[in-house]
């Protein structure tokens, strides 16, 4: 169960995590701090939609030619003595991984962030093997003690404040510290470093994959994942096949999006380039470097019409601007892959059956295409999600039934010009001395949702036979008799 | 200048004072306003919901409707949005609809788009005394691209002056279907918007998309009743602030 980790229904899961008051605020302040860094550096970069166009093009051409590019980077990553490894499915890539580790003889590993290899799962894969990868991102120290799921892709570990991770820390690891980061980083320093310096296996993903020089790059802000691609003898690389960049130039181009959208800085403290394993006479550097591009499902997407959700490159602003992640956070997508992006990927990795509601995270606001670096039309892709779960049979029930008949009603004039004169009349009924229909029309199905919250506004004489009366009028000689009356008429209260 | 007029189904329903008020303001400018007998729905509430296929008949009556007419004016930017972007992906492989789509399209305007860019008018000679924040609705804003337009408009009403709320252009949570079916959430995005709203400290909020002021209306409402506030903030169309006139 690698990529979804909560199986509850949907609205359930919302339920839960907007009551956790915490964590709603944690991502509200989280939100605002990441975007308002990342708009004033747009700000300041005239050129920042030029170059959003620049890399949806080289994304979109990188997936276009897929097959060369895949091939042009695999033979590359060999020339430079890295054994390149293809993995259709999770499974398969979470045993080259196991393969690996008995092949080194190690029991554990290190490893740097990779949602990656949360999707293929490579961490549940070696505990059932007897064996462990130890995440050294503290974001990620902070889940894997916790046993926690992530909340934000680039920020997994929001929903921890300084105080809980304190604890934490005291229960599990031995710490002794009060609740200050920086004490608490310094601990983890210690905790961290005799691994960095024993382990034998480091295991990493891959933020691009430089088709013609066989380069794997990361980025990361807390030097771990320098340091697990450089330390250990033995590097395994986790690449998604999507991955790719045609050369260093585009690699420049995607890597500045990519940090200015993910954390609102210019660059990040580390910026990696893995070009093979340590030559001779080279003083570091891991003696054998495996490289695994993952597939799993990726080629079915390509082939689909989700294509363009593939240009992705995981920088997470797209749940930083989502009006709805910013409510019901991370948690309630009960997927590795939170907000719009998730919304869009998760029904691909993981079929419909158990993804049926996500797609109704989504106001259709559009703020996340706006703001995606690669111009992925993700609102455009939830719609899609949504018309093929109609057209595939997951919606059913009342939901179908009265979809359908608003469909015949919307359709036709009379039918239309029928409802509004019986829905007036049906309204009347339900508002009370306020004139307006409130709480007391909560056991109505299709108005409690609305009235559980909000008033609604009665249905008056419609616009249509307000005009109509209007035109009668002049036509019989009455003149434009109309003073502008709008704030009586509309603001009423 | 001859005019088809666009209300949208929930101005026609519910908000009958704001498509007079849009009427009136369109007429002053010298518009000859027709509305054809046959328009209801752009189709939107259903294939944003995922009924795509059983939009398509909803499509096809408003491009009929429509079809013949010159200029089409849409008080809804999310209608207009509907119609002229999103709709052909619904109408089905029928080639002759497909065709009279496409000529349809760029001859419908939004409300304030139209008055701005097509009649060329910024001062409507509207007056109004107070503050007003202006609501930026997704698709009008985004997806439509029109936001100088509609504060150009109320820039030049004579006695108002505008403040701007807290991240203005996030959404209000309506999201058509979206508040029905999901009203938790709904409800928690459209409360943090009305909370902006009256923290800006405005005597008006102002969108122009009717279905955005409906949902934050529909907040504020609930939010006096229940005591949470007593502010005298006002939430009006656009069209109903062009409306007044001076000297009225």
């Amino acid at each position: 169960m690698p990529v979804i980790y909560d199986e509850a229904p949907f609205k359930e899961r919302v339920k839960t995590n907007l009551a956790k008051e915490f964590q709603h605020g944690a991502i509200m302040s989280a939100q605002d701090v990441i975007t308002g860094k990342r708009d004033a550096l747009v700000e300041a970069e005239p050129g920042w939609h030029h170059l959003r166009s620049s890399a949806a093009a080289i994304r979109a051409h990188v997936l276009d030619n897929l097959d060369f590019y895949v091939r042009q980077f695999a033979e590359n990553a060999e020339r430079r003595g890295c054994r390149v490894h293809f993995a259709r499915t999770a499974d398969e890539a979470a045993t080259i991984m196991e393969q690996v580790m008995r092949d080194a003889g190690a029991a554990t590993c290190i490893k740097a962030k990779s949602l990656l290899t949360e999707e293929v799962g490579v961490n549940e894969h070696l505990e059932a093997c007897g064996m462990r990868a130890i995440e050294t991102d503290c974001a990620e120290v902070v889940l894997q003690t916790a046993g926690s799921a992530p909340s934000h892709i680039v920020v997994p570990a929001l929903h921890f404040d300084r105080a809980s991770i304190r604890d934490l820390f005291r229960e599990r690891l031995g710490y002794e510290g009060e609740d200050d980061p920086e004490e608490i980083t310094r601990f983890l320093r210690s905790f961290l470093r005799p691994r960095f310096l024993s382990e034998r296996v480091g295991v990493a993903g891959c933020n691009f994959a430089v088709a013609d020089s066989g380069t794997c790059t990361l980025v990361t802000n807390e030097g771990n994942g320098r340091m697990v691609s450089s330390f250990p003898e033995t590097l395994v690389v986790f690449v998604g096949i999507e991955r790719i960049v045609p050369d260093l130039a585009s690699l420049d181009v995607m890597t500045r999006l990519l940090v200015t959208s993910a954390v609102g800085s210019k660059l990040t403290s580390s910026f990696t380039l893995n070009s093979g394993p340590r030559l001779e006479g080279e003083a570091d550097g891991p003696k054998s470097v495996h490289v695994v591009l993952v597939d799993n499902g990726r080629s079915d997407i390509l082939a689909g019409p989700y294509r363009d959700a593939l240009r992705c490159i995981h920088c997470g602003a797209c749940m930083n601007t989502c009006p709805v992640y910013r409510h019901i956070t991370g948690h309630a997508y009960g997927s590795i892959y939170p907000g719009p992006i998730g919304v869009v990927m998760t029904p691909l990795l993981e079929g419909y059956e158990r993804t049926k509601k996500l797609p109704n995270a989504c106001t259709l606001c559009g703020a996340c295409a706006d703001m995606c670096p690669v111009r992925i039309p993700l609102n455009s892709l939830i719609l899609q999600h949504r018309n093929n779960l109609v057209d595939g049979g997951y919606v059913q029930g009342g939901e179908r039934i009265a979809f359908e008949a608003a469909g015949k009603l919307l359709g036709s004039r009379a039918l239309y010009g029928m409802m509004a004169g019986v829905g007036r009349l049906g309204m009347k009924a339900m508002t009370g001395k306020s004139g307006r229909v409130g709480e007391a029309s909560n056991w109505i199905p299709v108005l409690k949702g609305w009235t559980g919250s909000r008033d609604l506004d009665p249905m008056k004489k419609t616009f249509r036979s307000q005009f109509a009366e209007r035109q009668r009028s002049r036509q019989d000689g009455a003149g434009d008799a109309d003073a502008s009356s709008g704030v009586e008429e509309g603001g009423r209260r | 200048m001859k005019v088809a007029f666009f209300p949208g189904c929930l101005v026609d329903m519910f908000y009958p004072e704001v498509g007079m008020a849009a009427v009136r303001v369109l007429e002053r400018l010298g518009c000859d306003v027709e509305l054809p007998d046959k328009q209801v729905c752009c189709g939107q509430p259903l294939f944003n919901s995922g009924f795509g296929k059983a939009s398509a008949p909803i499509v096809k009556n408003a491009i009929d409707a429509y079809a013949d007419y010159e200029t089409i004016v849409s008080l809804s930017g999310s209608c207009a949005y509907a119609l002229k972007e999103e709709a052909m992906r619904f109408v089905g492989d029928d080639a002759a609809y497909r065709r009279k789509l496409s000529a349809l399209a760029p001859r419908i305007h939004e409300f304030t788009e139209f008055i701005v860019d097509v009649l060329g008018v910024v001062d409507v000679g509207a007056r109004l005394d107070g503050t007003a924040t202006y609501h930026r609705s997704c698709h009008l804003t985004r997806c439509l691209g029109i936001e100088r337009q509609p504060l150009a408009l109320l820039s030049a009403v004579e006695g108002l002056s505008l403040v701007e709320m807290r991240a203005a252009d996030r959404c209000c949570g309506f999201g058509g279907t979206f508040s029905f079916k999901e009203p938790e959430i709904s409800e928690q995005i459209v409360r943090e918007k009305t909370l902006a709203a009256l923290e800006c400290g405005a005597d008006f909020l102002v969108g122009a998309d009717q279905c955005c002021l409906m949902n934050i209306k529909g907040c504020l409402d609930r939010m006096r009743e229940r005591g949470e506030t007593n502010s005298p903030l006002r939430v009006l169309h656009i069209a109903q602030i062009l409306d007044m006139r001076k000297g009225a």
